[in-house]
């Protein structure tokens, strides 16, 4: 299951959760990817939706990995600059396979998680819309 | 009945419609102007999991969710 907080993300803490968690399984990397939210174009935050059904159902195939262990967390709702939105931590016996697992799940969690960002501006909620993917099999409603 | 929930940034409340097949929701859907230019960019799913094309039954209690362009992290 993904863990999910609402506003920013306790960083140091649930990694070191994970690190206790995991530090005696037989992993020899622990690298953890922490998303912070940037100031870019003078915005005050990004805030979020999640579909939580569909968000734990693409995760499932990234929990079934034979040699690599993956945490993740998000965040829903408003997460102002300089917090944390998106956590992630990527075990493996060695550092190689570690990072390749790391570029190729925050791809694909890219690509495919059902998440809604959106820019907040003066209090408000804009959809970053040119930020954001199209699923698999969009527009055949049009 | 079929249930149809808008997520994320459409902003409309979900609808119970009469539909038995995607093709017949296509239809339905596209009444509604408000929809359209969601339309054009979103995925669908049928109880949770993505389809790719129209040529699916829907029936009685199922739920259909729109999900527009994604943008987690």
């Amino acid at each position: 299951m993904v863990e999910i907080f609402k506003g920013g993300i306790p960083v140091i803490e649930t990694l070191e959760r994970w690190y206790e968690e995991c530090k005696l399984e037989g992993y020899g990397a622990m690298i953890p990817f922490i998303g912070i939210v940037r100031p870019d174009n003078g915005i005050e935050g990004l805030s979020f939706d999640l579909y939580l059904p569909m968000l734990n159902e693409w995760f499932k195939k990234w929990q079934n990995l034979k040699e690599a262990k993956i945490m993740m967390a998000h965040s829903f709702g408003d997460v102002m600059v300089g917090e944390t939105s998106f956590l992630c931590a990527v075990f493996t016996k060695h550092r190689r396979e570690g990072f390749k697992y790391l570029e190729e799940f925050v791809e694909d969690f890219k690509a495919n998680a059902p998440i809604w960002k959106y820019d907040l501006i003066n209090g408000k909620r804009i959809f970053a819309k040119d930020r954001a993917k199209k699923l698999p099999g969009a527009g055949i409603l049009n | 009945m079929v249930k149809v929930e808008f997520l994320g940034p459409i902003g409309k409340k979900p609808v119970e419609v009469e539909a038995g097949s995607l093709k017949e929701l296509k239809e339905i859907l596209n009444k509604d102007d408000s929809l359209k230019p969601w339309l054009e960019n979103s995925a669908v799913a049928v109880n949770d999991k993505i389809v790719q094309d129209l040529d699916v039954e829907l029936k009685n209690g199922d739920r259909v969710v729109i999900l527009p362009p994604v943008c987690g992290g």
